[in-house]
C-alpha cells in the first residue's frame, strides 16, 4: 500500500471505479460492467502510459473535486468535460481534454461538468490503488461489488495512488469530434414480434431519451411499438445494447450494468461499434436507428478499433 | 439437440433448445454450459467472455476484436452431447430455512385452501433443481414444486423485500440475495448469504444445475446462524 492520496472534496453525482468489466460471472448473475464508453477510458489510460486493463474514475454530468494531500501524479481527462486544476498558490488553469496534467501535492482537480454527454473519465499514472474483485476493478454499486467496498465515491473519501511520479513530461493526443444522432443496430432475436408498421416506424422515427436513464438502462420516448404476439418471453440471458420492448411499447435500451437475465422481447441490438455514442447521450436527446447486417457490424467494429489505435499512436509529447 | 443457432447483436450467439421449460430441456442447457465454460477455461476458447444459462437458452457473449459469432457456431455445431457429462458438474446443497418470516403465508393457505403446515411440508419435502441464476448476482430460479403450490405473482409487488426472503411463484421457488422490490409469495427466510463478496474464489453459492433441499430452523437458529 502506498503512502500517496487524493482527498474528496465534493464527489460527483455518479463517480466510480470502472475498468474494461468483469467477465466469466455473468451465469452467476454477475453483470460484466465497465467503463460506459470504452473508447474514452483505453485513451485516458493510453494517455498516461498505462495499459487498458488499469482502473480509472468514470464521472457523470457533474465530477468531483480532489485534493492531492501526498504525493505527486499525472492525470489525463477523457470525454468533452469541463475542469480546471487549482494549485496550490490558488493559480487556477483552464483543463483541456485528451492531454496529462502534472499534480503536485497541494494541487486541487475540479471536474465541473460534462459537456452535451454524460461520461467523463479520469486516469492516472500508474493506476489508483484499490482492490480487485475477480479480476476487475469495476464498481457495480447495485450489488455492492469492487472497490470502495463496491460504493460510488462520496466525500471525505481517500482514494489512493500507487505511484509518486517522477516524470514531469506531457503528453496529448488529437480527437476529431463526433457525435451522431443516427444509431446503428441488428435486428433482434424477437423483431418478427411487432407488428409491420411497427417494424417500420423503429427504423424511421426518432426516439428522445428520457430522464429514466442511468448505467443499467436507457429510457426512450416516441411512437408506441404495437407487439402483435406476446409482450413477455421466457426470461434469457442479456447482451449489451439490447433493446426490448415491455408492453408498454416505449423501448428500453439496456446498458452497461444490465440485468443478467431478462423477459421482455428484444426488437434490436446496437451494434458494438456504435454503442459509446448511445452511451454518452443525455436526456432530452433525439436519436434514430438504422438497420445493419451482421458482416457490416463487424467491419465497423474493426474500423472502430482501429480509430482507438491511431489516437494512442498519435499520443506526442507537449514542448 | 440445439433447435436454432443465431446471433444476438454482433457480439452474442443464442442456443435456442426449444419453447418448454422443463428439467430435460434445462440440463441439456446446462451440460453445454458446463462445456463451453471448461473449454474456455483450458483456453479453447480464446475471446468468450460470457456464457448465460436460462430456461431454455444459453446465450454466449464474446469479445468482436477475437473471435466472431460464425467461429461460435461452427464450435457449437461440432458439440457432441452424447459425451456431455452432467452429474460431475451438479453440487448437492442444504439451505435452512426459518417460516416464521413468512409474509404471505397466510393468503397462500387461503388460496390454496391448505393449511400451513401441509404447504411447508410440501416445500421441505421438494427436491428442488437451480434452472438459472440471475438478474442480480446470486439469485436462484428453482424447480419444480408440485402442482398443488402452483400461485400468481402478487397483484402489487412489494417495495422492499428482506435479503433470505424465500418465495414462490408457478412451479419455481426463489431466494432474494439482497433487499429489494419483488412480486413473489414470501414463505420463509434463510439466513445463508447466496452472494458473498468475501469469498472471492467463489462468492456465489449455487450454480445453474445444482439440487437444494431445505431445511426447517427455528428463529432462535435462524439468529445464530446469521450472525456467524
Amino acid at each position: 500500500m502506498s503512502n500517496y492520496f487524493f482527498e474528496v472534496l465534493r464527489s460527483g453525482i455518479n463517480t466510480t471505479f470502472q475498468d474494461k468489466g468483469r467477465f466469466h460471472m455473468q451465469h452467476l448473475g454477475v453483470t460484466p460492467g465497465g467503463s460506459m464508453d470504452l473508447e474514452s477510458f483505453s485513451i485516458a489510460n493510453a494517455l498516461v502510459g498505462n495499459t487498458s486493463d488499469e482502473g480509472v474514475l468514470e464521472f457523470a454530468y457533474q465530477g468531483p473535486l480532489l485534493k492531492l494531500i501526498k504525493g505527486r501524479t499525472k492525470i489525463a481527462i477523457t470525454g468533452n468535460v469541463l475542469f480546471q486544476i487549482i494549485k496550490s498558490n490558488q493559480e487556477t488553469i483552464k483543463g483541456e481534454c485528451n492531454r496529462t496534467y502534472t499534480l503536485d501535492e497541494g494541487d486541487q482537480i475540479d471536474i465541473l461538468a460534462t459537456r452535451q454527454s454524460a461520461y467523463g473519465y479520469m486516469a492516472l499514472e500508474g493506476g489508483f490503488d484499490i482492490k480487485f474483485f475477480c479480476k476487475s476493478v469495476s464498481t457495480l454499486s447495485r450489488a455492492q461489488i469492487g472497490p470502495n467496498e463496491g460504493k460510488k465515491i462520496k466525500i471525505s473519501d481517500k482514494i489512493k495512488i500507487r505511484i509518486n511520479s517522477k516524470n514531469k513530461k506531457n503528453f496529448s493526443t488529437k480527437i476529431s469530434k463526433k457525435n451522431k444522432s443516427t444509431i446503428r443496430v441488428l435486428k433482434g432475436p424477437q423483431f418478427d414480434y411487432f407488428a409491420k408498421e411497427s417494424q417500420k416506424d423503429f427504423f424511421s422515427k426518432e426516439y428522445k431519451i428520457s430522464n429514466l436513464t442511468d448505467r443499467m438502462g436507457m429510457r426512450l420516448e416516441g411512437l408506441t411499438i404495437k407487439n402483435t404476439v406476446s409482450t413477455n418471453i421466457r426470461s434469457e440471458g442479456i447482451t449489451k445494447g439490447a433493446i426490448q420492448v415491455p408492453a408498454d411499447g416505449q423501448p428500453i435500451v439496456l446498458l452497461t450494468d444490465y440485468p443478467t437475465i431478462g423477459g421482455y422481447p428484444k426488437i434490436a441490438n446496437v451494434i458494438s461499434a456504435d454503442y459509446h455514442f448511445l452511451a454518452q447521450k443525455i436526456p432530452g436527446e433525439k436519436i434514430s436507428f438504422q438497420n445493419v447486417e451482421l458482416q457490416e457490424a463487424e467491419q465497423l467494429y474493426k474500423e472502430h478499433l482501429n480509430n482507438i489505435s491511431e489516437i494512442i499512436k498519435n499520443i506526442k509529447e507537449i514542448n | 439437440m440445439i433447435k436454432k443457432l443465431s446471433n444476438i447483436g454482433d457480439c452474442g450467439v443464442v442456443c435456442d433448445f426449444g419453447e418448454e421449460v422443463n428439467r430435460e430441456i434445462n440440463t441439456r442447457v446446462i451440460k453445454l454450459f458446463h462445456h463451453v465454460k471448461k473449454e474456455v477455461l483450458k483456453g479453447n476458447l480464446n475471446g468468450i467472455l460470457n456464457y448465460t444459462p436460462s430456461y431454455n437458452k444459453l446465450i454466449i457473449n464474446f469479445d468482436l476484436e477475437k473471435i466472431n459469432s460464425s467461429k461460435i457456431i461452427d464450435f457449437l455445431k461440432s458439440v457432441d452431447f452424447s459425451k456431455l457429462n452432467f452429474s460431475q458438474n451438479s453440487k448437492k446443497w442444504t439451505i435452512p430455512v426459518c417460516y416464521d418470516f413468512e409474509m404471505d403465508l397466510g393468503n397462500v393457505s387461503r388460496t390454496l385452501k391448505m393449511n400451513k403446515d401441509e404447504i411447508i411440508n410440501i416445500h421441505l419435502n421438494t427436491d428442488f433443481f437451480v434452472y438459472m441464476v440471475g438478474f442480480v448476482p446470486g439469485h436462484p430460479f428453482m424447480g419444480d414444486l408440485r402442482s398443488k403450490l402452483f400461485l400468481n405473482r402478487l397483484k402489487t409487488p412489494r417495495v422492499k423485500i428482506p435479503a433470505g426472503s424465500v418465495g414462490i411463484v408457478e412451479k419455481f421457488c426463489n431466494i432474494y440475495p439482497y433487499e429489494s422490490p419483488g412480486g413473489w409469495n414470501i414463505i420463509g427466510r434463510t439466513p445463508t448469504k447466496l452472494f458473498n463478496v468475501q469469498n472471492e474464489s467463489s462468492p456465489c453459492l449455487l450454480s445453474p444445475g445444482d439440487l437444494v433441499k431445505f431445511q426447517s430452523i427455528s428463529k432462535k437458529e435462524f439468529e445464530k446462524l446469521f450472525n456467524e
